[in-house]
């Protein structure tokens, strides 16, 4: 690979591995959300992120010329290779923490995607144009809960309150910019991490103010996912997702 | 980003000299979650085209995660070979993408007959953040509520009828 295609290998990995490892954490929720309509939805959701993954990864595999597919990309990587931000690892906890989770990062997630629809390289903008209309469904839903949980009863604001409170160290790295970012900046691939902050702003403010949430004030930030630097809890989703074709290669239907 | 970005049309495919029985065949593929809803009606396919006696079918998913499009290219090759186009080809492309716009008249009937309601029409971008209140499938009734924007399909939401009181499906707008 060239100097250009190993920086696209590479941002392809952090957007890949983000949308296959957040999809996988809503898996989880199958058969166990709180209503039947809700374990559809995030169903919905997780269906969505792993399309995006699946054409991420193709691609990813395609740049690199080196043989491997999205399976071997998704299944034959150790976590110490996943470029995932840190925020989608963490655990579903109660509903509470999974829909804030998923909050913080829809909005990031859309006006990322609006900015790489007119991504210098052609790939790339078409996956955008094709996950950025389901995410504006994604942040539609998960603005909904936030506010249906924040201004609901006690019991529920205080739930919603501890994952806002909980989740935000891990908030920093989606806008936090390094040296492979401004490089596909300078060459019009993809925005600066930065620049989307105040889009993102945007997206939070006005729901955690109709949730009667207070966002809290930018501490220390946690970072670390896109050098391959995770929490505990990306080892076991790797665990169980890549069990089955780490015990029986090459497994096929 | 293609040009191409407006609904597929058939009559550019038979001017070009794509066989009719090719686009009858196309035209009984249904899409395996929507069965009587052809691939055609719902713009799902985007180009069929002939080449040194080869069919060349495009093809664009509906959404990312969309499960059907295997089973899709599975049924068309399958519908082609049985009237005799045996070494067809099919291509799958993002680009442009779908649109519910692109699904036909045709098709809009057909998702009526579904007891689905069908996408209103030009999808703006705004459309997205508002409630979608489809009118009632069964009763024709406009008085109608969001269940969940998420349904048994990617490309579904759940609503009830305030008149007739029926739960329904209705198309996302997208």
């Amino acid at each position: 690979m060239q100097e250009q295609e190993k920086d696209l290998f590479e941002y392809l990995l952090r957007l890949g591995d983000t949308t296959c490892i957040l999809s996988h954490r809503l898996s989880e929720w199958c058969g166990h959300a709180p209503a039947i309509e809700e374990d559809v939805a995030l169903i919905n959701i997780a269906l969505d992120l792993i399309g995006q993954t699946r054409m991420y990864l193709d691609y990813a595999g395609r740049i690199e010329g080196a043989g491997r597919d999205e399976d071997a990309l998704a299944y034959l990587r150790d976590a110490m290779d996943y470029r995932n931000l840190l925020l989608v690892e963490q655990p579903n906890g109660d509903f509470a923490q999974t829909i804030m989770r998923q909050f913080l990062f829809d909005a990031q997630h859309l006006p990322l995607l609006e900015a790489l629809t007119g991504s210098s390289d052609a790939g790339l903008a078409e996956i955008a144009a094709k996950a950025v209309r389901e995410v504006r469904y994604h942040l539609r839903h998960s603005s909904q809960w936030v506010i249906r949980l924040g201004d609901g009863t006690e019991e529920s604001h205080r739930r919603i309150a501890n994952a806002l409170e909980r989740l935000w160290r891990y908030t920093g790295e989606m806008f936090a910019d390094d040296d492979l970012c401004r490089r596909l900046a300078d060459r019009g691939v993809a925005p600066l991490p930065s620049s989307l902050r105040d889009a993102w702003l945007a997206n939070i403010d006005p729901v955690l103010e109709e949730a009667t949430l207070s966002r809290p004030a930018d501490g220390w930030m946690q970072t670390g996912g896109r050098e391959g630097h995770h929490t505990e809890h990306l080892g076991y989703i790797l665990a169980e997702m890549q069990f089955l074709p780490r015990a029986y290669p090459d497994a096929r239907w | 980003m293609s040009a191409v970005s407006e609904r597929a049309d058939p009559a550019a495919w038979r001017a070009a000299g794509v066989p009719e029985e090719v686009i009858a065949a196309l035209l009984r593929v249904d899409d395996p979650e929507l069965p009587g809803v052809n691939v055609i009606d719902l713009g799902i396919v985007r180009d069929v085209a002939m080449a040194d006696g080869r069919v060349r079918v495009t093809i664009t998913p509906t959404y990312s995660g969309c499960p059907a499009m295997k089973a899709i290219e599975f049924d068309i090759l399958t519908a082609l070979a049985t009237r005799g186009f045996e070494d067809a080809e099919v291509v799958t492309v993002l680009d442009p993408p779908w649109t519910t716009d692109w699904i036909t008249e045709t098709g809009h009937a057909a998702l009526r007959r579904l007891g689905i309601s069908p996408p209103p029409k030009a999808g703006g971008r705004g459309a997205l953040f508002e409630a979608h209140h489809p009118a009632c499938p069964h009763c024709g009734s406009a008085n109608t509520e969001e269940i969940s924007a998420f349904g048994a399909t990617s490309c579904k939401s759940l609503h009830r009828c305030l008149a007739c009181r029926e739960p329904f499906e209705a198309f996302k707008c997208h």
